[in-house]
């Protein structure tokens, strides 16, 4: 154990804190292919050659490059949405449902109405987060009200909307759009789809939008007195209460500001990508993708945005690999699984490498919120 | 008592010698020597922050020292963790309780060491409940501590919890006892007990590390003596060749006035008006039955009462944390009977709690966002939706020098705060605020003598400014020293308000018995409702 191991309990300069904060993320992340490669050799391939690929695959090209941040942008606004809620001392595992409701709520303003795009693209968009709000208020509410626990209650909502959905752009169903084989949604009118950013390119003004809100929830959490009332309800709600602040207004408060988040990452899919509606089985798993993307973003909006562009560039770089050393993608997903693990099983890594314990101010663990009843 | 004349490296249960421990910014043990005797009781003084806690975290295994060593009956030992610490036959008692509150007694103690019966099937096995409440009986009865296996810690006061730790630690087979200020949170008939378990504890031969900052019972119980200050020992002595203010001069190293002085009160309107109030306690059972009083400006009205009569619930009415089930209060023109924690706080009052980690501080925030806890969303720590930074650590660096709070930065987390420090900011930010009533709810637990001098000077201050104080204190010399009248509670109900003139500490232990007087022996006692 060297001298400066506990500088890290007490941050002194800006230096400090950064490495402190992404020590363990990275060796997570270095540890986990390091695992992967080991499955890889033993499998015949060479794992070198296999993250070369992957790395060309998700940067090698333009074309590469805007699939990376194409397929970041929902797992930044999902992984901003878990963070946010998270702060506040709740664990929204409903990132998934409300990114389906935010999904439809745009695409339904998108395709029923028409209007001028400088009007219909806000409109829809805000549905878009008006709709996951809503669904995350709900289990919000009962939380505030009766102490439900908001982790069975976003789960329950989770297949609701999922089922409801499904019937609404299945057979009959008032979303499906007329005449077509496959169950889908008309596709939303020209003036409510985001602009493209490079001609010719799928990149849409989306992950401009994904990148703000970052900035947006860093200034929100730790520049405002909501952010200031957010956090406080989140680190200790006896001291919240203590103070004046109401703490069943801000549970639902948060939820509905994560849900929000969810939400406006569920338009920008339908609204930036085509073919600009919602079908069967779009989206599936993006919102607890988002909470790996959460947390090995340390539950930072900075940190949930580089962790976003890792997942993003991952999942665009697999097929590549796959295509180059016959390794399934699947393996990307394992990565991915093992990651995580590492990052919430920190113990793990810092045994490995000998890094001690933080102080206080990163104890908001899993484990915590689970047990934080009401 | 003592076996001062073996051979003296034989006779030593424990000796550190040299230790140093260094944190960013503060020194907080500079070569440290120190030694206890077995069968002893060695005394810790020392000023909040001077390094106690530090020094015993690292015999304990906690903190790894920068340097100095160890040494248990004689041999150098490396304790790495608390759990060498426990094979070595260490056992400690954290200043703040480390007990799970959901789970019981009992199963608190298994913790880690859970007994088994039946088939041994490794995690599998069937926990022994019965032999765990069986060996704890035997604990409680060998040593004459009273406790419930069986109940929910989150349910028991702080003086029960506190049993509960002790007890932890001789079940896992504890020599050397290492008590963090164990009586801080007791009231002197509790303390007095508790003296009677460390008796009868080193009576068994164990040994005992005793912190606190009451001199007086430094100097009742104590074979030995050292004080440390800013890290360094600087004395060791013995209680027959010392003295209450030698001490405190020790520690601060200046002279200390151990009782405040003030002037009479000159008392105005009345600020608190609480009539016939009914308040229930966690458990849904009657709390507060029926207290009524007036708290004016410019007096203070103590309450005294053994803890866990009514107070922490009659506070927590007092201030909109709980809900009042009949009668009234008034704060100043308003009724507040029913209002939240806010109104409180708008309306004028002002609270020192009594918890100060579960209420009073967010201890994974720093200093600066503690001390405007209360506060935040008003000018000019908030301009419209912001939060100014620049409002925030210009409050924070004004009273941090103003009330003296020792942190090496106003972005040090208060959790690194030594307890002392972390009591200060609570003060700071509460007496800072100007409101017309105070209510302070053991304001002056953990803190050394020169911070309690302090502390007790600026609640006089403020009810010299004509500030309303209700002073909540189970340490009947605050009661005594700082009330104007004082009001005594038993089971939730008022005894008698008197005049602290006609208070002595006779008459008072007898109210706080529950003995009610007969109405000769005090026209002033409240009519207690039956
Ligand atoms: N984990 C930590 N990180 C940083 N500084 C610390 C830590 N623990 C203690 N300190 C600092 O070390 C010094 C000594 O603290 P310590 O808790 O040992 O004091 P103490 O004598 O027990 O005081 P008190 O009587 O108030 O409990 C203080 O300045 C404190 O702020
Ligand atoms: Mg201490």
């Amino acid at each position: 154990m060297s001298e400066d191991s506990e500088a890290i309990q007490q941050p002194r300069n800006l230096a400090a804190v950064i490495v402190g904060r992404i020590s363990i993320p990275l060796l997570a992340i270095f540890t986990a292919l390091l695992v992967a490669s080991l499955a890889m050799l033993a499998s015949g391939t060479n794992p070198i050659k296999a993250y070369l690929a992957l790395g060309e695959g998700a940067f090698g090209t333009q074309k590469a490059v805007i699939e990376t941040l194409i397929k970041a942008t929902p797992f930044i606004l999902g992984g901003l949405g878990i963070a946010l809620a998270f702060r506040g001392g709740l664990f929204n595992i409903g990132v998934e449902g409300q990114l389906f409701v935010g999904s439809a709520f745009a695409v339904i303003i998108g395709y029923s109405i028409e209007l001028p795009a400088f009007i219909h693209l806000p409109l829809a968009l805000l549905g878009g987060m008006f709709g996951g709000a809503i669904w995350a208020a709900i289990p919000g509410y009962f939380k505030a009200r009766s102490g439900a626990h908001e982790v069975i209650t976003t789960i329950m909502l989770n297949f609701i909307a999922l089922r409801v959905i499904n019937w609404a752009i299945g057979v009959n169903g008032p979303m499906r759009a007329p005449r077509t084989v496959v169950p889908e949604t008309p596709a939303v009118f020209e003036s409510a789809r985001l602009p493209i950013l490079i001609p010719d390119t799928r990149l849409h003004a989306g992950v401009i939008i994904a990148v703000f809100a970052a900035l947006v929830v860093y200034w929100f959490l730790w520049r405002t007195v909501a952010g200031f009332e957010l956090r406080t309800v989140g680190a200790n709600p006896s001291a919240a209460r203590y103070a004046g602040i109401n703490v069943e207004f801000n549970i639902v408060r948060t939820m509905a500001l994560s849900g929000a988040l969810a939400g406006l990452g569920g338009g920008i899919q339908v609204l930036g990508l085509a073919p600009y509606n919602f079908t069967t089985g779009f989206n599936v798993g993006l919102g607890f993708d988002s909470i790996a993307v959460a947390v090995l973003g340390g539950i930072h909006p900075f940190g949930v945005t580089m962790s976003a562009l890792l997942f993003g560039a991952m999942d665009s770089g697999a097929r590549l690999m796959q295509l180059r050393t016959k390794v399934p993608i699947d393996i990307i997903t394992i990565v991915q699984g093992l990651i995580l693990t590492f990052v919430a099983a920190n113990q793990i890594i810092r045994s490995i490498y000998r890094i001690r314990a933080r102080g206080e101010e990163d104890q908001i663990s899993l484990g915590r919120l689970w047990g934080g009843g009401s | 008592m003592k076996s001062s004349d073996q051979d003296p490296l034989e006779s030593l249960a424990l000796q550190v010698s040299g230790i140093s421990k260094r944190f960013p910014g503060v020194l907080a043990n500079d070569k440290v020597d120190f030694s206890l005797a077995r069968g002893e009781i060695h005394a810790l003084l020392g000023e909040n922050g001077a390094g106690k806690t530090t020094l015993m975290n690292v015999v304990y295994g906690l903190y790894k020292p920068d340097e100095g060593e160890i040494f248990i009956n004689g041999n150098q030992v490396e304790i790495r963790d608390p759990n060498d610490a426990l094979a070595q036959g260490i056992g400690m008692v954290h200043q703040h309780f480390m007990l799970v509150p959901v789970m019981t007694v009992a199963e608190n103690l298994m913790l880690g060491h859970e007994v088994t019966r039946g088939l041994k099937l490794g995690l599998l096995s069937r926990v022994d409940r019965q032999k765990v409440s069986e060996e704890i009986e035997a604990l409680v009865e060998l040593y004459g501590m009273e406790v419930n296996p069986e109940a929910y810690v989150h349910e028991l006061s702080v003086g029960e919890q506190q049993r509960v730790e002790i007890i932890k630690a001789l079940y896992r087979g504890a020599d050397v006892l290492i008590l963090d200020e164990p009586t801080a949170v007791l009231t002197p008939q509790e303390t007095e007990d508790f003296f009677e378990v460390m008796r009868s504890l080193v009576k068994q031969g164990k040994s005992i590390i005793f912190i606190t900052h009451k001199l007086k019972e430094v100097l009742a119980i104590a074979d030995r003596i050292t004080v440390l200050r800013d890290g360094a020992v600087v004395g060791m002595t013995k209680p027959a060749e010392t003295s209450e203010k030698e001490l405190a001069a020790m520690m601060v190293g200046r002279e200390v006035l151990l009782r405040v002085e003030k002037k009479p009160a000159q008392p105005g309107e009345d600020v608190l008006k609480v009539q016939n109030l009914h308040v229930l306690d966690r458990r849904d059972q009657p709390a507060v039955r029926g207290v009524s009083f007036i708290v004016r400006e410019g007096e203070i009205l103590g309450i005294a009462g053994v803890q866990g009569n009514g107070q922490a619930e009659l506070v927590e009415a007092l201030t909109g944390l709980t809900k009042v089930i009949e009668g009234s209060i008034h704060l100043k023109d308003s009724d507040v009977t029913h209002a939240r924690p806010r109104a409180f706080t708008e309306t004028g009052a002002a609270h020192v709690p009594e918890d100060r980690h579960k209420h009073g501080l967010v201890l994974s925030y720093a200093v600066d966002e503690n001390l405007i806890l209360q506060t935040y969303y008003l000018a000019p720590f908030a301009s419209g939706l912001n939060i100014n930074p620049r409002a925030v650590d210009e409050n924070a660096r004004r009273l941090i020098s103003e009330y003296d709070v020792r942190t090496p930065s106003i972005k040090t987390l208060v959790g690194s705060l030594s307890g002392g420090n972390q009591q200060k900011v609570i003060v700071a930010r509460e007496l800072s605020r100007d409101a017309p009533l105070l209510i302070a709810n053991q304001p002056t637990r953990g803190l050394d003598v020169g911070s309690i001098e302090y502390i007790h000077r600026r609640i006089i201050e403020k009810r010299d400014e004509g500030v309303a104080v209700l002073l909540v204190s189970s340490e009947l010399d605050e009661i005594l020293s700082l009330s104007d009248r004082i009001a005594v509670i038993y089971s939730g109900e008022i005894l008698a308000i008197i005049p602290v003139e006609e208070a002595t500490k006779e008459r008072l232990g007898l109210l706080m018995a529950g003995v009610r007087e007969t109405q000769e022996s005090s026209q002033a006692a409240a009519t207690p409702m039956e």
